[in-house]
């Protein structure tokens, strides 16, 4: 449980993290996708090699699709490309740089998907048992009425008795997935290698100072926006309490004048509500709310705090009637 | 058990991963659903189509149905459509998106039984063995000499295994309908995979900042109603509080304040601000009338989205003529310049 705990801290301690996290979970579904599914081979010349390399191909394109959708980065993408200028100029190496990251960590889980088929063969075998020469192998039945295209394509189908338990159905399968395995280790040795060159290549070409501005402003976008979300909740919430409070005690001065005795209304302000008046950030009408999300599109403020971080502070200092002081923050 | 509470907290930490672990737990339960359910085809030429194909999309609506019903915000929408106007004016535009929300989140469960229905083909092979041509399968001696009607019925009585004899041909003919099902529920997949990738990837070229304000505004339709229901509660139960107070006071009214003038003033102190806070609490209804308007207008007038701020003491008390209140703070100063 606590290591649960550590690595799900750690995985959420940035944004980069999170989006590794949530390829590597995609990379294992489809792992367990395709353990769970039951390929069934037609085993008929004619529709072999389309099932085949169908069941190939079309997991990882929506392999790829859900990719692209779980990445956070893709929404923030959309955004800083999309959003008019405003007081912010655009920045297009953070552009790409944020398109490139989510292309690399969508391609991974169907590069899994393509790289566990190959390595496990069925699919070769479907693919390719019409296309292989009988003759490199003894054993070919040859009393059934059917030709040799149809016999082949039968070599993946376990069930079928035509073979009579003989070990020619057994030394084809092992021949073609011993190129399919081939294949599978070659394209995995490629991908690593292309990596690995990348790696080591990218600092001669690119500028590192450049690239550290381009990953800062790509994190800061990224919380930006999920800052952004999460003040607009904890300011709903505060206008709907206030909202609220303020409907119950209209209805009260309504009938308050109705009352043959005036009563004794109180009028002092908890501590909480000074509180919630604060973080109100003084938006309190519709209108007001409106024109705030209207401008984050349309005009996204320019970087720079120091108005608000260098705001001079409220120093109070208590003093009992005869001038003793009794607390000061100065 | 520290598991589950663990990730019940994080699933109810805000309403979006909440109704996001719903349609999480429905997808599981659909496709557990399917592996417990015994399939039985009728292997009849008459009902083999029907019993096929109405495995497929009756469950899907029902998963479907199921999603709106457990869907919290589904009464939010049903509310804000039919509310009076009042003083609020009413946004097309979020009721569309709420409505958008709740539907996508529905459909998942459905997809996913129609995703394993297809991939596992027993529906397909039960619905379409009656229009198989069997010469394909090699065996070209087995219908002859037969009539339609019997070629049909032996036809149908393929998805049994134990009522057709032929079991090669049985095997081949189910193997190359799986597999026809299995292509259609890829290519099923790949489209909802497709249309939801335009619908999030594409969406923000379009319509941005208008997205920014339904998406504030009908989250916020939401917390207000949980806002509201949380300070009737909170009302009901000061109003309890006072209403029983007030019941014992009027029983034994003068022994009451003869105690009063002669108790210290730290018993009553905290007794008294607990009586003050509770008062405050009422913020001024005190009947039940008053209450049975305070919720009836809630729905047939809502409030407009402006606040107010304070005004000061004398402009809402006009006509207390602000003796008591005056003379109630500086008693309260004095006492606290002792401490």
């Amino acid at each position: 449980m606590e290591r649960l705990k550590l690595v799900m801290q750690y995985f959420q301690s940035n944004s980069e993290s999170i989006s590794n996290g949530i390829c590597i979970i995609l990379a294992l579904v489809s792992v367990k996708l395709y353990t769970s599914f039951d390929f069934n081979c037609p085993c008929l010349p004619q529709y072999n090699k389309l099932y085949s390399l169908g069941v190939m191909i079309v997991p990882p394109i929506i392999l790829f699709f859900l990719g692209v959708l779980v990445n956070r980065h893709a929404g923030v993408m959309m955004d800083e490309w999309m959003r008019p200028i405003g007081n912010r100029s655009k920045n297009p190496a953070v552009v790409k740089y944020l398109f490139s990251s989510m292309i690399q960590r969508a391609m991974l889980a169907p590069m899994v998907w393509i790289l566990v088929t190959l390595l496990d063969g069925k699919i070769f075998i479907c693919a390719f048992s019409v296309s292989v020469n009988p003759v490199l192998f003894s054993g070919l039945p040859n009393n059934t009425g059917l030709d040799v295209i149809k016999i082949m394509a039968k070599v993946p189908c376990k069930e079928d008795t035509i073979f009579n338990n003989s070990s020619f159905r057994k030394a084809v399968s092992r021949y073609i997935r011993c190129y399919s395995q081939a294949v599978g280790w070659s394209i995995l040795l490629f991908l690593i290698v292309l990596g690995a060159l990348g790696r080591l290549i990218k600092p001669c070409f690119d500028n590192h100072a450049t690239s550290l501005q381009t990953r800062y402003w790509s994190n800061y976008l990224d919380v930006e926006q999920k800052l952004f979300d999460e003040t607009c909740v904890l300011h709903a919430r505060d206008f709907a309490r206030k909202c609220v409070v303020q409907f119950f005690e209209d209805m009260r001065e309504d009938t308050v004048l109705s009352l043959p005795h005036p009563l004794f209304i109180t009028n002092s302000r908890m501590e909480w509500e000074d509180e919630e008046e604060e973080r109100l950030h003084g938006v309190s009408k519709q209108e007001q709310v409106d024109q705030l999300l209207n401008k984050w599109y349309y005009s996204k403020p320019e970087l720079d705090v120091t108005r608000i971080a260098h705001r001079p502070r409220m120093c109070v200092t208590w003093k009992n009637r005869d001038g003793k002081t009794l607390y000061s923050d100065v | 058990m520290d598991k589950f509470r663990m990730m019940f907290q994080f699933l109810q930490s805000n309403q979006e991963s909440f109704m996001n672990g719903i349609c999480g737990i429905m997808a599981l339960a659909s496709a557990q659903m399917y592996s417990a359910f015994e399939f039985s085809c009728p292997c009849m030429p008459e009902y083999n189509y029907t019993y096929g194909i109405g495995l497929l999309i009756i469950p899907s609506i029902w998963f479907f149905l199921l999603g709106f019903v457990l869907n919290n915000n589904v009464s939010v929408l049903a509310e804000e459509w039919k509310r009076p106007t009042g003083k609020r004016i009413k946004d097309p535009t979020i009721l569309r998106y709420m409505f958008c929300s709740i539907t996508q989140r529905s459909l998942i469960a459905p997809a996913v039984w129609v995703s394993v229905t297809l991939m596992d083909g027993k529906s397909f092979l039960c619905a379409f063995s009656i229009n198989l041509d069997i010469d394909k399968f090699g065996n070209y001696s087995l219908m002859m000499g037969m009539s339609e009607m019997e070629k049909m019925k032996l036809l149908a009585r393929i998805p049994c295994k134990d009522l057709f004899e032929h079991h090669e041909i049985r095997v081949a003919a189910s193997r190359y309908i799986k597999c026809i099902s299995q292509a259609c529920g890829w290519m099923f997949l790949l489209m909802m995979t497709f249309a939801a990738f335009l619908i999030r990837a594409i969406r923000p070229c379009f319509t941005q900042a208008a997205f920014l304000k339904t998406k504030y505004w009908s989250h916020y339709i939401d917390i207000e109603r949980k806002m509201f229901d949380e300070t009737c509660k909170e009302h009901a139960k000061s109003f309890a509080k006072v209403c029983i107070h007030q019941y014992f006071e009027n029983i034994s009214g003068e022994m009451r304040s003869f105690h009063h003038n002669r108790s210290s003033m730290d018993d009553t102190d905290k007794e008294e601000e607990d009586k003050r806070s509770d008062e405050e609490k009422l913020l001024g209804i005190r009947a039940q009338e008053d209450m049975n308007k305070v919720l009836w207008n809630w729905h047939t007038c809502k409030p407009a989205l402006a606040l107010r701020k304070d005004k000061m003491d004398g402009a809402t008390n006009g006509f207390v003529k602000g003796h008591t209140p005056v003379v109630e703070k500086r008693e309260w100063a004095v006492y606290y310049s002792k401490v």
